[in-house]
């Protein structure tokens, strides 16, 4: 009966495994064999050399790497200190405010990245709505911030921060108030409640922010591209222009596997560290 | 005993809104009692708990500790430390981690700090063993008493009590109130308890307070809050309690010296049901009373009885089970108590 009910499973499970087969172990495991194959060929029946890795050291692609890995923790540090306490707010303090708080941040997922990132440039332009209505009510003027490094950590922040704010409120949520008040009896500080309280109560939360943010922002491209002008090139369009301009199927799966290692090992190494049951509030 | 005031209430008034929760209390607490507040829910002794740990500012009012005032002093700040009826215990450290949490945010060297954890682990009964282990794996007991050693680790001044026995089964309650006293006694320290169950309160306290809407009844020992109450309140807050008031037309033995119910509408004569016995002739006691045994319930060690009088009041007697009376629900019974063992309880 049992062994029926496990063939049973097997079967059940056959339409799902096959489609992440095809739709998504396939893909990978083609870029995989892409990226040992020779340069500038377009079938992965030949013999593999790993050329394309030498070209990612020789041809400085590793900085646009560090770029992108760099920017993306710049915006989860800026991103964690920015949230922690407005989700502090949101969990502990706002009550029925935090409903609102949520729908008008959830709202604005509504509308397309690429079309709130050129309302920013709109914004931010040399002429645009900030500088030109200085200018026009003023005479002062300013140098529009687009364009450079700064520009696109602010749209990472900018769009990335619902995928912070809100496992993050979610975390603090978890944090027992009596286990902070005891602390304070016991004699610590605000500050020492804090450190030793509530970061690590609400760790699970804060680990799961920080990784959606950082694997998201590490991946991103529209925000360098629009706000950053392509001031710095980050590892997203190497890949991109590999793949489409300079038809570089090898190099461009390369670097694809470069990034999936590197953002899947941080995956794991976190979620190897997180209790799953404790976030939805189960009792261990 | 003349012992030094350690705590001082002078006067606290605490508001939520247009809510009075405490109404001016006044109160001294000795140095090393026992000290013991209970009321039922709502009577504002978690808030007064609450305003002496400073979790809550006063609305009015002064509290000093010895000569110092501390009502403005945070939480952190103060020589108070308080087990809290969920225990708060910190779930992500470890038993020991959590008895060194005070010491360690006073910078105490580790080694020292771990002998200090281990003592305390000794004064609690509790294994050496435990210092590795997680609050997960402790039982509900074991869980109380490492939340005392972490209390105790404080070092404070007064240690409060917020009802932490309240969610426990009753044997271990019963277990834990005696250690409770004992580890009072052992460390001489000065013990503020809360509670809304009076044998909790009977069976430790030095002093009790009864509370009720935000002002105190009545503050004395256990045995003159058991056998003399100031209010109808305290009476039946206390246990089981028989009241009579003039209309009963207590029929009293000639001759005896037995005082007259003032006929105010609100004095009333105060016995406890164990002081009441089932007499064969009205002289026999001071005061005497006709009527019928309506029930019979047993309580363990004790019977207790219902018997309803001439003019409907329902009298509680209790007995000890070799006292049993014999008789069925429905017979007629005599029944008496004397003067000395009444106490009357005058109208405001």
């Amino acid at each position: 009966m049992e062994k029926q009910d496990r063939r049973l499973g097997v079967v059940a499970a056959l339409p799902l495994t096959a489609l992440l087969l095809l739709c998504f172990l396939a893909p990978m495991l083609v870029v995989a064999l892409f990226s040992i194959m020779p340069q500038r060929v377009f079938s992965i029946l030949n013999m593999p050399d790993f050329s394309a890795f030498q070209v990612f050291f020789s041809l400085g692609y590793y900085r646009s790497l560090l770029w992108s890995l760099g920017m993306a923790a710049a915006t989860t540090v800026i991103l964690f200190l920015m949230c922690w306490p407005l989700a502090y707010g949101m969990a502990k303090v706002f009550g029925r405010f935090t409903l609102v708080l949520t729908i008008a941040v959830v709202m604005s997922l509504f509308v397309s990245e690429n079309i709130r990132l050129f309302g920013w440039v709109l914004t931010l332009m040399r002429g645009g709505l900030i500088e030109g209505y200085l200018r026009d009510l003023t005479g002062l003027s300013f140098d529009s911030p687009l364009y450079t490094v700064g520009a696109t950590i602010f749209g990472l922040v900018y769009v990335y921060l619902p995928f912070m704010l809100f496992p993050l409120a979610q975390g603090i949520a978890m944090v027992p108030d009596d286990a902070r008040q005891a602390a304070s009896d016991l004699g610590a500080s605000r500050w020492q409640v804090m450190r030793q309280i509530d970061l690590p109560l609400a760790a699970p939360g804060i680990l799961v922010g920080s990784l959606l943010t950082f694997v998201l922002a590490a991946g991103a491209l529209a925000e360098a591209k629009i706000l950053g002008g392509r001031s710095v090139i980050v590892i997203t369009d190497d890949i991109e222009t590999a793949f489409t301009f300079a038809q570089n199927w090898p190099l461009g799966a390369a670097l694809s596997m470069i990034m999936i290692v590197m953002v899947a090992g941080l995956a794991m190494f976190a979620l190897a560290r997180l209790d799953l049951d404790a976030i939805m509030g189960r009792k261990r | 005993m003349n012992r030094p005031v350690i705590l001082r209430l002078e006067k606290v008034v605490k508001r939520f809104g247009s809510f009075t929760a405490l109404q001016g209390i006044d109160l001294d607490i000795l140095e090393g009692e026992f000290f013991t507040i209970v009321g039922p829910s709502g009577s504002g002794k978690s808030t007064l708990i609450r305003l002496l740990v400073g979790m809550d500012e006063l609305s009015e009012g002064k509290i000093w500790l010895r000569d110092n005032r501390i009502d403005q002093t945070p939480a952190n700040k103060r020589p108070t430390c308080m087990v809290f009826q969920s225990l708060a215990l910190f779930p992500h450290m470890s038993v020991g981690q959590n008895i060194e949490f005070p010491l360690k945010l006073r910078k105490v060297e580790p080694a020292e700090r771990r002998a200090r954890a281990y003592e305390l682990l000794d004064l609690l009964r509790l294994p050496r063993s435990y210092y590795d282990k997680r609050i997960s794996q402790c039982s509900g007991g074991e869980r109380q008493r490492v939340a005392l050693a972490r209390a105790l680790a404080f070092d404070p001044e007064i240690l409060l009590f917020d009802e932490p026995l309240s969610a426990l089964d009753y044997r271990l309650r019963k277990t834990l109130e005696k250690e409770l006293k004992d580890l009072h006694a052992r460390t001489g320290k000065t013990f503020v308890y809360i509670t809304h169950s009076l044998e909790e309160a009977m069976v430790m306290s030095d002093r009790i307070a009864i509370m009720k809407d935000g002002q105190f009844e009545q503050i004395a020992t256990a045995d003159e809050i058991y056998s003399a109450p100031v209010s109808r309140f305290v009476a039946e807050f206390m246990g089981e309690v028989n009241l009579f008031d003039a209309t009963d037309g207590l029929t009293q033995r000639a001759g005896g010296e037995v005082a007259a119910i003032p006929a105010d509408g609100q004095s009333v004569l105060m016995v406890r049901p164990e002081y009441v016995r089932f007499i064969k002739n009205a002289d026999q006691t001071d005061y005497a009373l006709n009527g019928r045994l309506q029930a019979e319930y047993a309580l363990g060690s004790r019977i207790q009885y219902e018997i309803e009088t001439e003019n409907g009041r329902v009298i509680t007697v209790e007995k000890l089970r070799e006292e049993r009376l014999q008789a069925d629900v429905g017979a007629p019974v005599l029944l008496g108590f004397d003067a000395g063992h009444t106490h009357l309880i005058r109208g405001a």
